[in-house]
């Protein structure tokens, strides 16, 4: 029954930790399989990172139970070590070292067999395109170089989960690309990753996205089924004069909300078959002769807004 | 507003003969990979740092020889805003609006303005360290248009913000638009950069693409773009990088996203995959993200070298 083969690769159950007054986690759950990209997702301050350092052991729950690989992370974090990794948000590489010896420091510390450590290694640098660059000073690496280097560093020692605490804020969009590049290759060798991020188009990328509002999850699911929460249909309205259409827009029939973007508008409608049509009629008879009206998928973000939708933002 | 605006620094050209206009009323983005050369354009265009050779007009003022003047003519906000936490929302407000020499007749006026804005009416007198993120958002917003300037510069205003407190800035930031103030918003998101009038993408300290968002996304890059829905996404992929048809390929979730050469077609494509023992769903053209879009215009990296 508890043969670690069969259970999942995290479990956590009823998890929760107070700052003084704050509740920063309260009551969270959830199972994550083998080989999944699990993504916890939410604004700063919704309890991603206190969640990230329960998962490593780092910080203890004031409630609730974490298995990791079969075993309680809990109460037996010493022996849950070698099967995880934790990445945190400022990962700690020492600027004044080369790519090659902060990778020898980590392996060090995670006792890697010499022999184990340089095939790892060279593996690694490759995958993450930084074999070129391994005499480099660490603190002479770009943003994007610098979270990939963090990565061969959590990864020397392979483990079976991976823990990323915003692995890619401040990272631009093509060194993210090649970070998640590395990050499916490692789901195809069944290593379990648990991302956060605040960004919604990055959990997109997710195969589960868990959705976090005040310490609690609020949806879990994979990002297609969580898009079909969304109610009605959503379009974007292009035109020469995006604000002057939005101005319309917002009063015309069957509209459920709108939102000015640079370039055209989107739309939430209740039918879309049935209020399109007008729609177009209306903007065309207003002088928006040039009108094209689109439909279009939903993001994660539309996704939050119609979660939290009936609750006062801040 | 910037001609042939260039800084080095030593040997190395950090921005290179970038021209760039705003107009009175426009959002533009402004986008790139890490040491691009963004926030040293920046930087000459807020009067912190003169330009090695070209000419930037911000507000009026010549970046390189009227720069204090230049400062108290533009707002700045940055994703770390930049509010004392153990000051009210009043007493932060009263400290932009003297460091920006508000007159005193004015100074209140504008201050109940910007807690309007912000949506704190009742809450002057809370220590800001207490406010949720959103509000903390609109204030710094509050603060850094405090002195009514024509121009706002915005360094990745809504990163970690919630969704809705998210949607409601950037209303407010088309607000000001409407009323005539230019803003360069730059950012590493995409989904900030779909807010924006016009994208300006950097890269290796040039100018490289410039449109609106659906201009960018309607951009050539060099094929046609498919989602392929298969089951060995690793496998699939090794695979791909290796015909020559294919432009680029990339893992999205559960899906690849492969960018084909028009002289080949689809069904060449899935013939490929049936080769290697790959079977796969229908292939779907779609449209590019602009991530796809910067992606493929932005040079792949040769050197790691910090900017």
């Amino acid at each position: 029954m508890n043969d670690p083969a069969h259970e999942s690769a995290v479990i956590a159950r009823g998890l929760a930790r107070r700052f003084g007054e704050t509740r920063a986690v309260r009551g969270v759950s959830f199972e994550i399989a083998r080989g999944e990209i699990f993504g916890l997702v939410g604004p700063d301050g919704a309890g991603k990172s206190t969640i990230m350092r329960m998962l490593a052991g780092v910080l203890r729950p004031d409630e609730g139970e974490i298995r990791l690989a079969g075993i309680d992370v809990v109460t037996d974090t010493e022996r849950a070590r070698p099967y995880l990794s934790y990445m945190p948000q400022r990962f700690g590489l020492y600027e004044d070292m080369t790519i090659a010896e902060n990778i020898y420091f980590f392996a060090t510390l995670f006792e890697v067999p010499t022999a184990v450590r340089r095939a790892r290694s060279r593996e690694l640098l490759a995958a993450a395109g930084l074999q070129p660059f391994r005499h480099r000073l660490a603190g002479q690496l770009s943003g994007g170089m610098k979270q990939k280097l963090g990565l061969v560093c959590a990864l020397i020692h392979t483990p079976q989960v991976l823990l990323l605490d915003e692995p890619t804020t401040g990272v631009d969009p093509v060194s993210r690309r090649d970070f998640w590049g590395i990050l499916y290759g490692l789901r195809e060798h069944g290593v379990t990753i648990v991302l956060s991020t605040a960004y919604m188009d990055e959990a997109e990328r997710c195969s589960r996205l868990a959705l976090l509002h005040a310490g609690e999850i609020r949806q879990c699911d994979t990002p297609a089924r969580l898009k079909q929460m969304v109610s009605g249909a959503l379009v974007a309205v292009s035109t020469h004069d995006a604000r002057g259409a939005h101005a319309l827009i917002q009063g015309a029939p069957g509209v459920l909300g709108s939102l000015l973007m640079g370039d055209r508008v989107n739309v939430r409608l209740d039918d879309a078959e049935r209020r399109i049509g007008p729609l177009r009629a209306l903007l065309v008879a207003q002088g928006f002769d040039d009108v094209a009206i689109q439909p279009i998928e939903p993001g994660i973000e539309d996704v939050f807004v119609a979660m939290l939708g009936a609750e006062p933002a801040s | 507003m910037a001609r042939g605006l260039t800084r080095r620094f030593g040997q190395f050209t950090a921005v290179d003969r970038v021209d760039l206009n705003i107009a009175k009323g426009e959002i533009v983005g402004f986008i790139g990979p890490n040491g691009a050369g963004k926030s040293t354009t920046l930087r000459m265009l807020c009067g912190l740092l003169t330009p090695s050779a070209g000419e930037a007009r911000v507000a009026g003022y010549d970046v390189g020889r009227e720069p204090e003047a230049l400062r108290q003519h533009i707002g700045y906000m940055s994703q770390k805003f930049s509010l004392y936490g153990d000051l009210t929302v009043r007493e932060n407000l009263r400290f932009f609006g003297g460091l920006y020499r508000v007159s005193r007749n004015e100074v209140e006026a504008r201050i109940r303005a910007a807690v309007e804005m912000a949506g704190l009416t009742g809450r002057e007198d809370a220590l800001v360290g207490t406010l949720a993120g959103g509000w903390k958002q609109r204030l710094a917003l509050g603060c850094a248009i405090l002195h009514r300037p024509p121009v706002l510069f915005l360094d990745e205003p809504t990163s970690g913000v919630e969704p809705q407190a998210r949607r409601k800035f950037w209303d407010l930031i088309h607000e000001l638009a409407a009323q005539q103030v230019a803003i360069l918003v730059s950012t590493h998101y995409m989904d900030e950069a779909e807010y924006c009038n016009r994208i300006a993408l950097i890269d290796a300290g040039r100018i490289v693409a410039m449109g609106s968002p659906g201009e960018l996304r309607r951009r050539d890059l060099g094929g046609t773009l498919y989602e392929l829905d298969c089951g060995a996404l690793g496998a699939a992929l090794a695979a791909l990088h290796h015909a020559p048809a294919v432009i680029d390929a990339a893992i999205f979730a559960d899906k690849l996203h492969v960018l084909l050469s028009r002289s080949s077609n689809v069904e060449a494509l899935t013939a490929l995959l049936a080769r290697h023992g790959i079977s796969c769903g229908i292939a779907h053209q779609i449209m590019p993200s602009l991530e796809d879009v910067f992606v493929q215009l932005v040079a792949k990296p040769t050197s790691g070298a910090a900017a």
